[in-house]
């Protein structure tokens, strides 16, 4: 594989990273802990939402996020073609 | 028959399972020790990394401390599953890639520094061993209180299952064990909690239900909100801010820390390929998150219960669990008022009772009035994830001695079976010794087992990351940011935890951060560390250059051992 095409490689696989990761303190850091307390007037259901991201939706996104990872980087590697064969 | 035949039966069977898996699973090379030869489907290899994550303290404890917590139990629901989101992104795959069998034999390689490999090799110790020891305790306990024996009888017979399959088979044993006791703790775990759903809101599934309404229409977490400010608490589910400060420093250092534990990265060591390195990090929290979203609905559903059992009502009437854990002094109740009725407020000058938050868990089945087979079942959750826990550990721990320190140090050319002996030696010193310890725990050692998070965020997770991330980072840089980094967060929390001596008091905390939250600072300081002094000394070799270049891409990946 080129030096050219790896480092593009490797330009795609962070700009991903960082996506993903904003996500992650986004919905723990952010909507759980930082903005907690605003959130909890709004209801959904019987949550107050600011404790259900920090009890309940963080989690559930931070798994939603490792398969979306997976999935990107799969499609990733088989076009620069560095997949295991 | 009774709860006690049942645990005696359903504790019996799975025992014979563990030990069947053990024999089956025999270990004939380091690489099969060390790794399970590299070749764990990452289903199984998901399920283990739950198993091993999973320890008697998020089984018996969690539910508890958040139900008397609120909101604020956030902290280790997001701090001990968010780690593994930088575990699958910034870790596992290049690590899979890099192929070695420990921690400290990456810092070493990448380091191209023995004295870098020493240091990772102590700092694993410490963090690993100081574990270790609490889950041994945990075994004692688990044994003692659900089978009635001694604290000491029921250690002894922990040491015996765990020395048998971690001694026989190493990685390999502990790993298909590990699967077996996934399966028991989560069903244990989620069925009292799909019962008492049902019984409270009508719901089967517990993660929804505590949002729902009970029968007479108003909603769960409202009432709870309101018996709580009746008693005198906060609200249930309000997030202060005093709170949210040290939430959010906790929860940081717990996920960076659980990002740099030795015990949870090597099982990314196990796995065929790169591909899988990834997608089990994913099984992993998908099977964690299993249990971690299904703890605040216990947490909610039984801090409901109690005060609505307990709060004002004649000590007279008590049910039969009431009197059973106030006999094991794990309820206390002291009539302040003489008016025979029970008052739990939260002014410690009128309230009279006081709670052990452990046997939320425990407690929860026989509050419900669920079948005794149940009760029975919990009962072997909790061994299953008190065993699972301590076998991962004592792996690391030998490795670190057997591979890290025998091979790659004081005896290069020791023989495979050589190794493989040393190997298992290793492990049955590290078990009977851990064993002992946590018989005769030094008063710290249950208040450090938190602080290992803090430990690894400011020691391994900086340096891995570096190592990968940054091809400029060079020996000097790592090695000074790993022992600044750790100095600096054990003297911190030494200086603020009056336990182990130190004269500070909350008011000198820096920024009101609690020494559980440090490690993030330590973190932080361990980076910049590291930054600066790499920046003015010399770059790493050419050879160091190619191999961060090779451990980004995923092709080529060989089995662990290999290069061997």
């Amino acid at each position: 594989m080129s030096k050219q095409k790896a480092q593009e490689y490797w330009k795609k696989n962070l700009r991903y990273l960082t996506i993903l990761l904003s996500i992650w303190f986004l919905v723990s850091y952010g909507c759980g802990i930082l903005f907690a307390e605003p959130l909890n007037s709004i209801k959904m259901g019987g949550f107050p939402l600011g404790f259900w991201f920090a009890q309940q939706g963080a989690i559930y996104v931070f798994v939603l996020l490792i398969f979306i990872y997976v999935h990107l980087m799969n499609k990733l590697d088989k076009e620069f073609d560095v997949d295991e064969k | 028959m009774s709860v006690q035949t049942w645990t005696f039966i359903i504790v019996g069977i799975t025992f014979a399972i563990y030990i069947g898996v053990a024999i089956w699973a025999r270990a004939g090379s380091t690489k099969e020790f060390y790794v399970a030869g590299g070749g764990v489907s990452p289903l199984a290899n998901g399920m283990a990394t739950a198993a091993d994550w999973m320890s008697a303290a998020s089984y018996l404890s969690m539910a508890g401390l958040i139900s008397f917590m609120g909101y604020g139990g956030a902290q280790y629901l997001m701090g001990w599953t968010g780690g593994y989101v930088l575990l699958a992104l910034l870790l596992a795959p290049y690590l899979r890639k890099f192929g070695k069998f420990t921690v400290p034999d990456f810092i070493g390689e990448r380091y191209y520094s023995k004295t870098a490999r020493l240091v990772a090799l102590l700092c694993a110790l410490l963090v690993s061993f100081t574990y270790v020891v609490g889950q041994m305790k945990g075994v004692g306990v688990a044994f003692a209180r659900f089978l009635e024996v001694e604290f000491a009888t029921g250690i002894f017979i922990g040491i015996a299952i765990v020395f048998f399959y971690a001694v026989l088979g190493g990685m390999k044993g502990i790993t298909y064990t590990q699967v077996a006791q996934y399966c028991v703790l989560i069903f244990a775990f989620t069925v009292p909690a799909i019962f008492i759903s049902l019984q409270m809101v009508g719901n089967p599934i517990p993660q929804v239900g505590f949002g729902g309404t009970m029968s007479d229409g108003t909603y769960l977490l409202d009432k709870l909100n309101k018996l709580n400010v009746d008693l005198g608490f906060s609200e249930y589910t309000s997030a202060g801010m005093e709170d949210r400060v040290n939430v959010f420093f906790v929860t940081a250092a717990l996920m960076f820390g659980t990002a740099g534990l030795p015990h949870v990265i090597v099982r990314f060591f196990t796995v065929p390929k790169v591909k899988d390195a990834r997608i089990s990090a994913g099984y992993a929290l998908l099977f964690i998150a299993i249990l971690y979203t299904t703890a605040p609905a216990i947490a909610t559903f039984a801090r409901t219960n109690l005060i609505e059992t307990v709060s004002n009502q004649p000590y007279d009437e008590m049910p039969a669990w009431f009197s059973k854990w106030e006999a094991s002094k794990l309820i206390s109740f002291e009539d302040k008022n003489n008016d025979h009725r029970i008052q739990y407020l939260a002014d410690p000058t009128r309230n009279e009772l006081t709670i052990d938050r452990d046997i939320m868990v425990l407690a929860n089945p026989e509050i419900a009035n669920l079948p005794a087979w149940v009760i029975a079942l919990v009962v072997a959750g909790g061994l299953a994830a008190a065993l699972s826990t301590a076998a991962g550990l004592l792996l690391v721990i030998a490795t670190s001695i057997s591979h890290d320190l025998l091979k790659k140090n004081l005896m290069p050319d020791i023989s495979e079976k050589g190794e493989l002996l040393a190997a298992r030696i290793a492990i049955a010193v590290a078990v009977v010794g851990a064993g002992l310890a946590g018989l005769n725990p030094p008063g710290f050692v249950a208040q450090v087992v938190a602080l290992a998070f803090g430990l690894a965020a400011s020691s391994f997770f900086p340096a891995i990351i570096l190592g990968i991330f940054d091809k400029r980072m060079n020996k000097e840089g790592a090695i000074a940011g790993m022992i600044v980094g750790i100095l600096f967060t054990a003297a911190y929390i030494w200086y603020f935890k009056p336990q182990l001596g130190g004269p500070g008091t909350p008011e000198g905390y820096w920024f009101g951060i609690k020494p559980e939250g440090i490690g993030v600072i330590g973190m932080l300081i361990n980076l910049a560390v590291s930054l600066l002094v790499s920046r003015f000394t010399a770059a790493p070799p050419q050879e160091i250059r190619d191999l961060v270049e090779d451990i980004r891409i995923p092709r080529g990946s060989s089995g662990p051992g290999l290069a061997h």
